[in-house]
């Protein structure tokens, strides 16, 4: 099975129910550390609940049988959802609305502690937390209403930060977050050290970045598109792993590997059945992004078909950390780092020593003079998407793991930050996509320490990339040519 | 037959609803955009978010209608300044990188929870309700309450609604659709236009008699809303039709075929090009506006994937083309109703549930957008020759 220290959620996800049905031994073991799940709202999510073993045993077979069918895709298909223990509260439209939540600290759950709801004419009523923490109150008129702790239900040590407002509406659920830590807990960080961790997971966000925008930038050198599917590519590749190594546990390094295969294979067969033809058709660039643009749409909601709208994970373990200096990361970040640079240095060795990579940007630099002195430029440019599809699903595979999780439009989230990225760096050059792919990672995860709203911080990036092309349109490191 | 039926009458529902005239006017300043001027605007939802916002956070600050919108509309203005002053210059895929950037930006925004001042306006993802702003619109309603069913005469009236009635109407629109593509090839001169006005009139009263729509006058998606927000469709037409038949549209062809070419008869064509996208911005704002009026102002439902649709509906009715945007949106509209409602009367659950449809049908969109580009791209209505450009 996978090992075992592979590590969490700067950013936690779901825990993919069936998944976790199959590990009984899984519990969650919670970090002590600033980076903790402490005081996520949200439902509680049931991690310990069995499904019945013939039925997804039977699952199991008629996954199999389709996955035959649709391959790759169907790797997606997975177990269904096992039944979960609370009772949830379910708000009617125009009738009731929910406040739920799960009450816990960075150390652990809290079961069994009295909650009080007051609306605003003072009336009350409370209730207790389940053993999973979870808690809920159905309310019957929309408006205000305040949720007190019992201080004497709390276990020993704890504090809470005081009572929390939340406004209901009807037919929604609304969760409320009950600030609660243990007594020692120390909230506060130097703003160094905090801009310094920031630092560390913009580079890793920069590294991931990096192994998709390459190939993004490749492709647009040489056939000059703009592959807006390429972010799918990216999806896909976090998919299929989620599919390989956590549907079907595959051992996680042979399960990488095999993403990487059949990621590369889906673009070596888009080249084969798809670009190619159309390049040699004649069909005008602008015409071929729209091409990708509905490609990327199909594959986005083929995604929702096969897998749902639900964030699924590859690793269902919660992984742990490692404190290196002031940098706290999940042992997963570092070995996903360590990759991708590895990976990094092959690709920019191949492009500037071997005969194919000097082909490569033979073709980038001129297509036509390039042909003319004896590259096949059709074999290149296969070699190029399948070498990009590659990357983008390896890039997906690890984006997966050091987020916790991949979901369909995952891919489609950072699709901005990639043409951010191959843009700033200069269109169609290789290490201008690494530099540019590094400062977009930095600049995501640095501008929230440096006060801008977490919501903001993919608009930074993106508000920065247009205002780098009223000062520098061809990019970093591209030619100063005119453009337009 | 029911079944039949009742698909029938879905499409036909989306075929009148506003929200499917709304996405015809965005399409329409896309049109102008894409089509005419060869600018590759992949953020057109944005405009109609801004004018969206613009229009209801007016309304809701009780400012008159009339102010509303035109807040809503120099949203967009303003928008479309900031957007081509750095691209316009550009080549065409610098454009589309920062159209779709600023979208998302103003998206994010818009869905922001980390101001209290811009969380009170824009209400987050939740989004603006349109209780809060129909109001004004509503009132102005000549209609007054009650339900009407359009055309009184339906097929319940001819034998009892028997099936022969509904599969001999649908053989006819058929045969009329076919009548119009063949007076589009052989007609020419006065009698053309006359001839397929006349045919598509039929061809409308005939759907009608399928399949009858009933509709609250006034309320939410009612027939006030249906009819202000076609008539606003066919006034945009004719604005679109005025603006490229002058010498002003002759202009927008020549940018797109040939920049320099324009440029070297001492025309400004950044000007040009800036005038281009603030119009086509102004009608995607007013889409953004009637879109939202029977709905809630939501930055979620109107991010990238609306934009697609609108390429989608572009293309599909053809781009460069007067009436290809409109139907383009209605084609679209149309035909997801139609996958929708029979993937879920005929194909069974096991191989693809009830909820999945309309997921299938965004499936069947997108790939629908790939080969109308790749076997036809001049569309329905639209001339190949003028589809040739690159960006």
């Amino acid at each position: 099975m996978a090992p075992t220290g592979f590590g969490p959620p700067r950013l936690p996800g779901s825990i993919h129910p069936g998944a976790a049905a199959r590990r009984t031994d899984l519990k969650s073991r919670i970090q002590g550390s600033g980076l903790s799940l402490r005081g996520r709202g949200g439902p509680a999510r049931d991690r310990t609940a069995g499904s019945p073993p013939t039925r997804s045993w039977v699952i199991g077979l008629v996954g199999l049988v389709a996955t035959m069918l649709l391959a790759p895709l169907a790797l997606l298909l997975s177990a269904s959802p096992a039944g979960a223990v609370d009772v949830r509260c379910t708000a009617e439209p125009d009738k009731s609305a929910c406040i739920a939540s799960t009450l816990r600290t960075e150390a652990g759950i809290l079961a069994g502690v009295t909650l009080t709801l007051t609306n605003e004419a003072g009336d009350t009523q409370s209730t207790t937390t389940s053993d999973t923490g979870y808690w809920s109150f159905k309310v019957e008129q929309e408006g205000k209403y305040t949720i007190t702790i019992d201080e004497s239900t709390l276990p020993k040590g704890l504090v809470t930060a005081g009572d929390v407002t939340v406004v209901a509406k009807f037919g929604q659920t609304v969760g409320a977050l009950i600030d609660t830590r243990t007594g020692n807990y120390d909230a506060s960080t130097s703003k160094l050290d905090e801009l310094i961790q920031s630092s560390a997971s913009g580079i890793r966000l920069g590294l991931l970045l990096a192994l998709a925008s390459i190939g993004l930038s490749l492709i647009y050198g040489t056939t000059g598109l703009s592959n807006f599917a390429h972010a799918e590519q990216v999806t896909l590749g976090g998919m299929v792993g989620y599919g390989l190594i956590n549907v079907w546990s595959i051992n996680l390094y042979l399960g990488g590997l095999l993403v990487v295969i059949i990621c590369g294979a889906t673009g070596w067969l888009q080249d084969r059945v798809m670009w190619q033809p159309l390049r040699h058709r004649g069909l005008g660039l602008t015409q071929l992004m729209i091409v990708t643009i509905g490609l990327s749409l199909a594959m986005q909601y083929c995604f929702q078909i096969f897998v749902g709208a639900r964030t699924v994970r590859v690793l269902v373990a919660n992984p742990s950390v490692r404190k290196i200096g002031p940098v706290t990361l999940t042992n997963q970040s570092y070995v996903a780092m360590g990759i991708s640079i590895v990976v990094l240095a092959a690709v920019g060795y191949a492009l500037l020593r071997t005969r194919i990579g000097r082909a490569t940007r033979a073709v980038s630099d001129n297509p036509a003079l390039a042909a003319a002195s004896g590259i096949d430029v059709d074999k290149v440019i296969r070699l190029v998407w399948t070498v990009a599809a590659a990357l983008a699903g390896l890039s997906g595979l690890l984006y997966a793991l050091v987020t916790n999780g991949i979901k369909w439009d995952s891919g489609l989230q950072i699709l901005l930050l990639l043409f951010a990225a191959v843009t700033l760096g200069g269109l169609g050059t290789a290490f201008g996509a690494l530099i540019g792919s590094l400062v977009i990672g930095l600049v995501v995860e640095i501008s929230p320490v440096l006060g801008v709203p977490g919501d903001f911080k993919y608009a930074t990036a993106l508000l920065m990339l247009i205002l780098l092309l009223l000062v520098r349109p061809q990019g970093l490191l591209g030619k100063a040519q005119r453009v337009g | 037959m029911d079944t039949i039926q009742s698909i029938l009458n879905a499409m036909v529902r989306e075929a009148v609803s506003p929200q499917t005239a709304a996405v015809a006017i965005a399409v329409i300043g896309l049109n102008i955009h894409f089509g005419f001027t060869g600018l590759l605007n992949i953020g057109q939802s944005a405009f109609m978010l801004l004018g969206a916002y613009g229009f209801a956070i007016s309304i809701t600050h009780g400012l008159p209608l009339v102010v509303a919108v035109l807040i809503g509309l120099a949203a967009a203005f303003v928008f479309a300044l900031v957007l081509g002053m750095p691209t316009l210059k550009l080549r065409g895929d610098y454009l589309a990188i920062v159209t779709i950037s600023a979208a998302e930006i103003i998206r994010y925004v818009g869905r922001s929870v980390g101001y209290d001042w811009l969380l009170k306006l824009t209400h987050g993802a939740q989004g603006i309700p349109g209780s809060q702003y129909r109001g004004p619109f509503t009132d102005l309603s000549p209609f007054g309450d009650g339900n009407t069913t359009i055309l009184s005469f339906s097929y319940h009236d001819v034998a009892g609604g028997a099936a022969w009635v509904t599969i001999l109407g649908l053989l006819l629109v058929a045969g009329l659709i076919a009548a119009m593509v063949l007076a589009s090839r052989r007609l020419s001169g006065r009698i053309r236009p006359a001839a397929i006005i006349a045919l598509s009139i039929l061809t409308l009263l005939l759907v009608l008699f399928l399949a009858p729509v009933t509709g609250q006058n006034t309320g939410v998606r009612g027939w006030w809303f249906t009819v202000v927000t076609w008539v606003l469709v066919g006034i945009s037409t004719v604005v679109v039709l005025l603006l490229v038949k002058s010498p002003w549209g002759r202009l927008l062809k020549g940018i797109r075929e040939d920049e320099d070419a324009i440029r070297s008869l001492g025309k400004n064509v950044f000007a040009i090009k800036m005038q281009a996208l603030i119009i086509g911005g102004l009608f995607g704002a007013l889409g953004g506006i009637m879109f939202v009026l029977p709905a809630t102002v939501q930055p979620d439902s109107m991010g990238r994937s609306l934009t697609f649709f609108c390429y989608t509906a572009l293309l599909l009715g053809g781009a460069a083309s007067i009436f290809g945007p409109v139907l383009g949106s209605l084609l679209f509209f149309v035909g997801r109703a139609f996958i929708i409602s029979a993937s879920n009367a005929y194909v069974p659950d096991s191989v693809l549930s009830t909820d999945k449809t309309a997921q299938f049908a965004f499936v069947v969109i997108g790939v629908a957008l790939m080969l109308l580009v790749i076997f036809r791209p001049q569309g329905i209505l639209g001339d190949k020759r003028e589809l040739r450009f690159n960006v």
